[in-house]
């Protein structure tokens, strides 16, 4: 069997596997990186969305062959207990989320949104950025205003404390 | 999925030599469609060979009123350029409503031109501007390539390196996409080119993408939506199904190629 080997929250992750493997099978079932989910398999939900090399992706839609020598970046990834990263802390601030199921993949988007658009996001933008994840529990309203809250949140922040672009703050501020 | 042999060639070359030595080889590109595909087991190819280790086949440029799109550019990317934007913006402006963000990071140019879904959007594009297919052996015109569903000019293994396109201004894509499976409902791209009018449609017809001659015989006398009033294509010829009767798409394509034309005329 072939041999995959792949950057994984900054770790090298290396496997001998059925070259079936999906990406999101390799994060969950070899790294047991549980926090990516799988809601539908079918390439419509974006509840298993994590980041290649930069960028989101539905990890139920691409095999883990494909990303080798890829860096990818999970749920697991973003934040630590006790050091949300800010689009998890402004999830948790705004009630985004009721089961949570949909909850991983939501905020690996609303990352990539920011990314892609900067800080000031309209409600519009994000409803229509968030076309690739479904939420059967909250209708959105919530994970709308968390999203546009945790972007703004990422900006680099003034003075001290802020750690600049990667929109990380210690758990304190 | 049914159990593969998976390559990952570094050129065009030894793709193709992959390919044609196997028994059932299939190209993998984006795999956004190709993926789901043998989930459902609707395929079974013996050996996968992906063009994503293969450098050259992405990229963006313009020559004179040429743009080149390299087969393995993702929809994003083509969305996002300013040379697109700037030299045909309505080639950015239908790459940026395929699917959703997670599929534009993946899903390519060659890929989707390559699988010619009926409902999707750049075979309208391709046909609506006249463009070039280029493969590792030939050049085809975009007016000889879309055979019919999911059925192209292309001959087993052959693989699709680029796409020239024509910079038309005087160009537009509009797209009523379904709200569950994002692709097109109907989707229109209407051109005019200094050499004539085109008006291409995807989505609508059981024959895949289509140019409405009608609509662009009619357009030749004056390139505005007001001149396509009351005119759709006959119903018979489209398809009906429980999101649309025939009837409805037709009218749909009547509405949406007026506004098309419209956009087109204003760009
Ligand atoms: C949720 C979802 C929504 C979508 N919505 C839309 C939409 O609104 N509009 C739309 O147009 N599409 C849509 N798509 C399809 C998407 O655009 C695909 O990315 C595209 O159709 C196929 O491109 P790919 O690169 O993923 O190709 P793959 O899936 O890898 O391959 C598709 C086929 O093309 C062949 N192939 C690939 N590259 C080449 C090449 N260079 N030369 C020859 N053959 C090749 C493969 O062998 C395969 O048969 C959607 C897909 C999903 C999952
Ligand atoms: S599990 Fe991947 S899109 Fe739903
Ligand atoms: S919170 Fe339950 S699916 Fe979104």
């Amino acid at each position: 069997m072939p041999i995959v080997t792949m950057t994984v929250n900054g770790r090298t992750a290396s496997a001998d596997i059925d070259p079936r493997t999906l990406l999101v099978q390799f994060l969950r079932e070899n790294l047991m990186l549980t926090g990516t989910h799988v809601g539908c398999d079918t390439s419509q939900c974006g509840a298993c969305t994590v980041h290649l090399d930069g960028d989101a992706v539905k990890s139920c839609t691409v095999l883990a062959l494909q990303a080798e020598g890829c860096a990818v970046t999970t749920i697991e990834g973003l934040g630590a207990p006790g050091l949300l990263h800010p689009m998890q802390e402004a999830f948790r601030e705004h009630h985004g989320l009721q089961c949570g199921f949909c909850t991983p993949g939501m905020i690996m988007a609303a990352v990539d949104i920011v990314h892609r658009h900067g800080n000031e996001l309209s409600e519009t933008l994000i409803r229509h950025e968030l076309d690739g994840n479904i939420c059967r529990c909250t209708g959105y309203h919530n994970i709308v205003k968390a999203v546009a809250e945790g972007a703004r949140a990422m900006a680099p922040a003034m003075g001290a404390g802020g750690t600049g672009s990667t929109g990380l703050r210690t758990a304190a501020e | 999925m049914f159990a593969f042999t998976y390559h990952r060639p570094s050129s065009v070359r030894r793709a193709a030599a992959l390919v044609a030595s196997a028994e059932d080889g299939k190209l993998l590109a984006g795999g956004q469609t190709l993926l789901p595909t043998l989930k459902l087991r609707l395929a079974a190819p013996g050996d996968l060979v992906d063009l994503g280790a293969v450098p050259d086949l992405s990229g963006i440029s313009l020559a004179g009123r040429t743009l080149t799109i390299g087969a393995m550019t993702r929809h994003a990317e083509v969305a996002a350029s300013p040379v697109v934007r700037a030299a045909l913006p309505a080639l950015a402006d239908l790459a940026a409503v395929i699917g959703d963000p997670q599929v534009r990071n993946r899903g390519t140019l060659g890929g989707s031109v390559a699988n010619n879904d009926p409902s999707a959007d750049y075979p309208a594009a391709c046909l609506g501007l006249g463009a070039t297919i280029i493969t590792n052996q030939r050049r085809i015109e975009a007016d000889d390539f879309f055979l019919g569903l999911f059925e192209t000019a292309l001959e087993p293994g052959e693989i699709i390196t680029r796409i020239a396109f024509p910079a038309v201004k005087k160009a537009a894509y509009v797209k009523f996409r379904h709200p569950a499976s994002r692709f097109a409902m109907v989707g229109v791209f209407a051109a005019k080119r200094t050499s004539d009018i085109r008006v291409a449609v995807t989505g609508a017809s059981q024959n895949g993408v289509f140019r409405w001659q009608e609509a662009e015989q009619a357009l030749r006398r004056r390139f505005a939506g007001k001149t396509l009033d009351g005119m759709s294509p006959p119903a018979d010829d489209m398809v009906s199904d429980i999101h649309g009767s025939g009837e409805y798409r037709a009218h749909l394509v009547g509405v949406i190629a007026r506004r098309a034309v419209e956009a087109a005329a204003d760009a």
